[in-house]
């Protein structure tokens, strides 16, 4: 087994909102049927479709030792069959796909916060094409939406993935982590107007999620969803790792908001792997707290600890810096894969987060031009004051609806980026080259680049696999890619520019001639 | 997206990749000039929002996901 390395392997994967325009009665397209034009929208104007490889997906297992039937199942936990569905595997190592009745965009492994900014954002131009390209083929204006909930009790998923070093025991991360979950949404939440389920009580809330967590430990994740989701399905050597599916967080526009999520969450774990946190913040009644913290827009609530404290959310996620900035500070530069860069990006992660957290603390609208929630608040209470609008107007559903445009024409939070509103931490320029070219620090680099040069020959792709139909070799090649540190640049991009053709590629890659 | 939209958008970008916080501070002396700069903003924005926004928000309904 290796050694515990510190370069974590990540990614984000979003469930856009989408609708149609216009639609004639009686002609109505099923929203799943319209996420499959969008995916192929996207598809028809660069990539290519392939098939998915199931093989390795096991959606029912549960970390905690069993496996859910089939016949038990819930139709939605069933997410590996795919009834014809677009399929789209990206130069970029990203899947575009259909999932329930949304397009999903599954950003590529990378190992930095910032590639996971780089990637997010680059999700969301793939989206503003391909509703483009869409609603022009349809000829009915299509939307694509950011968001996590219509407002009218459903919600869709944004999640993120942590890879986990499988001897790390799974009930302290059920113990340590959920209540680093509650507590971020003070600066990871994306701001929703209308409050429960089904908005039933006019007003502002920090989270699109919050309001519909009712477990804190599960396997589910489109119904009684749970604070720390337990699907085991590492995409990866499962006796080796773990992939940690956090479904809690809100689909972000803002870059820090990203950037901070990912970045403090990987932290955070590290500090858990460790076994350096303990239990004590653990918190007396997790699910209430969600919504407790995501209701409070001054940020003070005191929240119940286990232990008979009592805590703020900023008081909370300071006590997880400092255990962070001490475990950053007790790392070297050539131990467990540590490189120089990697601790320049956990001392800047420590920085914003502490920044955010004093700002939270004396006056969060000061954070309008960083994070999601601020800036849609800042806008909406601008309308509210100019127009004497209560909480209940439909206008102020629309621009929190509309803040989440992909659409740069159309989308709300563009137009604060272009006003210089926001502050970023990448460039447009970067965004496209990250729509189009790969990672190159994981497997997701091999992924890309066989995309992009022997995509004819791409029978279906998975995470962690390959399939090539290799011309004159009579059977096809399933190459396996179990290790989402390998494959990576260092390691065969020489091989791949060399090759011309696919079965040189094979050659190159050692794997032999045609078998017998 | 339309190409001149996006380098339009480019060149802002560059700027906004520091730290300097580019508008005025909330409340005190520039008031009167955020105020008007906060009116530009709603207006711009009243110019792309979704006609009816009534129907356009009661029509938004998603079917489930993760």
């Amino acid at each position: 087994m290796a050694d515990v390395s510190n370069r974590r392997v990540l990614g984000i994967e979003t469930e856009y909102g989408i609708s149609a325009l216009g639609q004639p009665a009686g002609e109505e397209l099923h929203p799943m049927q319209l996420s499959n034009h969008v995916v192929k929208a996207y598809g028809s104007v660069s990539g290519r479709e392939a098939g998915w490889d199931y093989e390795s997906e096991t959606p029912l297992r549960d970390v905690r030792g069993y496996e859910v039937s089939r016949e038990q199942a819930h139709p939605d936990q069933l997410t590996d069959s795919d009834l014809g569905m677009a399929n789209v595997i990206l130069t970029n190592g990203a899947r575009l796909y259909v999932d329930h009745a949304h397009p999903e965009y599954s950003g590529p492994e990378v190992t930095s916060a910032l590639d996971v900014v780089r990637y997010d954002r680059a999700g969301d131009l793939i989206m503003a094409i391909a509703g483009q390209e869409a609603s022009r083929r349809l000829g009915r204006p299509v939307r694509l939406y950011k968001n996590n909930t219509d407002g009218k009790g459903v919600s869709y998923g944004t999640h993120e993935n942590y890879l986990l070093d499988r001897r790390t025991p799974f009930d302290r991360i059920i113990r340590q982590f959920s209540p680093f979950l509650v507590t971020r949404q003070v600066f990871t939440g994306a701001g929703r107007v209308g409050i429960g389920q089904s908005s039933d009580t006019a007003g502002f809330q920090l989270s699109q999620r919050a309001d519909f967590f009712e477990a804190e430990v599960g396997l589910e994740t489109t119904l009684n969803r749970p604070i720390i989701n337990t699907r085991d399905e590492p995409h990866a050597d499962a006796g080796r790792y773990r992939r940690l599916h956090v479904i809690t967080g809100d689909a972000n526009l803002s870059e820090i908001s990203t950037y901070l999520k990912v970045g403090t969450a990987a932290l955070a774990l590290h500090v858990i792997e460790a076994g350096s946190l303990g239990d004590d913040l653990r918190l007396r009644h997790s699910v209430p707290a969600m919504q407790q913290v995501s209701h409070d827009l001054s940020v003070g609530t005191v929240l119940d600890l286990a232990d008979g404290r009592r805590m703020t959310a900023i008081d909370i996620q300071e006590a997880y810096l400092l255990a962070c900035r001490k475990w950053v500070g007790e790392q070297t530069v050539g131990e467990a894969g540590t490189t120089a860069e990697m601790i320049t990006e956990w001392q800047d992660i420590l920085e914003r987060w502490q920044h955010v957290l004093d700002t939270l603390r004396n006056d969060p609208m000061q954070l309008a031009d960083q994070l999601d929630w601020v800036a849609k608040l800042a806008l909406l209470e601008s309308y509210r004051r100019r127009d004497d609008l209560g909480w209940d107007a439909a206008k102020l559903s629309l621009i929190d609806l509309q803040y989440t445009d992909v659409d740069p024409r159309r989308s709300l939070f563009q137009a604060l980026i272009s006003r210089g509103k926001m502050r970023r931490l990448v460039d447009d320029d970067q965004i496209q080259e990250a729509r189009l070219r790969p990672p190159t620090e994981t497997r997701a680099y091999f992924r890309g680049r066989v995309m992009e040069k022997f995509s004819a020959a791409v029978v279906a792709a998975s995470w962690d696999s390959v399939i090539l139909d290799v011309p004159g070799w009579p059977a096809l090649q399933r190459i396996p890619l179990l290790d989402p540190l390998r494959g990576t640049s260092a390691q065969v991009k020489a091989l791949i520019d060399s090759s011309e053709t696919v079965a040189e590629l094979f050659e190159a890659l050692g794997l032999g001639g045609p078998a017998d | 997206m339309a190409e001149s939209e996006q380098n339009r958008r480019q060149s802002r970008s560059r700027e906004d990749d520091t730290e300097e916080l580019e508008s005025a501070p909330l409340g005190g002396a520039k008031k009167p000039e955020l105020d008007s700069e906060v009116d530009s903003l709603l207006d711009e924005i009243d110019d792309v929002l979704e006609t009816n926004a009534e129907e356009f928000v009661r029509s938004f309904v998603q079917k489930g996901g993760q």
